[in-house]
């Protein structure tokens, strides 16, 4: 019975997800300010739904998520961007 | 005090070129007679819009920077609401951070125009 065990051979290590450290990319980048007038770069922070995406995945700090869900929300007000919808499928 | 603002409307696509000049122009005006100083225009024109705003799928973009009064403020966006050829508008008051990002972006336009 034990002997089986070891017969599992992994074809690959299990890829145990090394944990890279998340930055502020405002911090880093030292931008200031974040231009609700233009898309793409606003299409970086919103998933295929069209939702915001959480700091904890984008790893932005407070102040500048609060600016960036800011700009997200005056984008959608000119339509420039959409409420809901596929958007990047 | 003056501060700086940006504004930005969408007018319905179904006016015809004249039309549109002549409602930009209304505006411009109006600013220009409660002593605002416009810093920039941007005509965007026809663009696609992200979902449609009252059944239409277009619409022309139009953006307006200037220094103005805190107090002429409430009256333009009172006369946006009253004209129903502007279908959405939004104003924005800028900050520090925007107005140097602004201005960046007019220098990298007018360097782009230059070599061009």
């Amino acid at each position: 019975m034990a002997q089986s065990n070891s017969d599992i051979k992994y074809l690959t290590p299990i890829a145990v997800d090394t944990k890279k450290k998340k930055y502020c990319r405002f911090k880093k980048s030292r931008i200031k300010y974040i231009d609700y007038k233009d898309p793409n770069f606003l299409m970086k922070f919103v998933n295929e739904q069209g939702r915001i995406l959480p700091r904890r995945i984008t790893g932005t700090s407070t102040k500048y998520q609060k600016k960036v869900a800011q700009a997200i929300k005056r984008a959608r007000h000119l339509a420039i961007m959409p409420y809901v919808g596929d958007l990047l499928k | 005090m003056l501060n700086q603002y940006e504004t930005v409307f969408i007018m319905t696509p179904v006016l015809s070129e004249e039309q549109m000049k002549e409602t930009v122009k209304k505006f411009k005006d109006y600013l220009i007679k409660e002593g605002a100083e416009i810093v920039l225009e941007d005509n965007w024109a026809m663009r696609k819009l992200a979902y449609p705003i009252q059944k239409k799928s277009t619409g022309f973009y139009f953006l307006i920077e200037y220094k103005a009064e805190g107090s002429i403020i409430r009256e333009l966006e009172v006369a946006f609401k009253r004209d129903e050829r502007i279908m959405r508008f939004l104003t924005v008051k800028l900050d520090k951070h925007a107005i140097a990002y602004n201005e960046k972006k007019r220098r990298l336009a007018k360097e782009k125009k230059a070599e061009a």
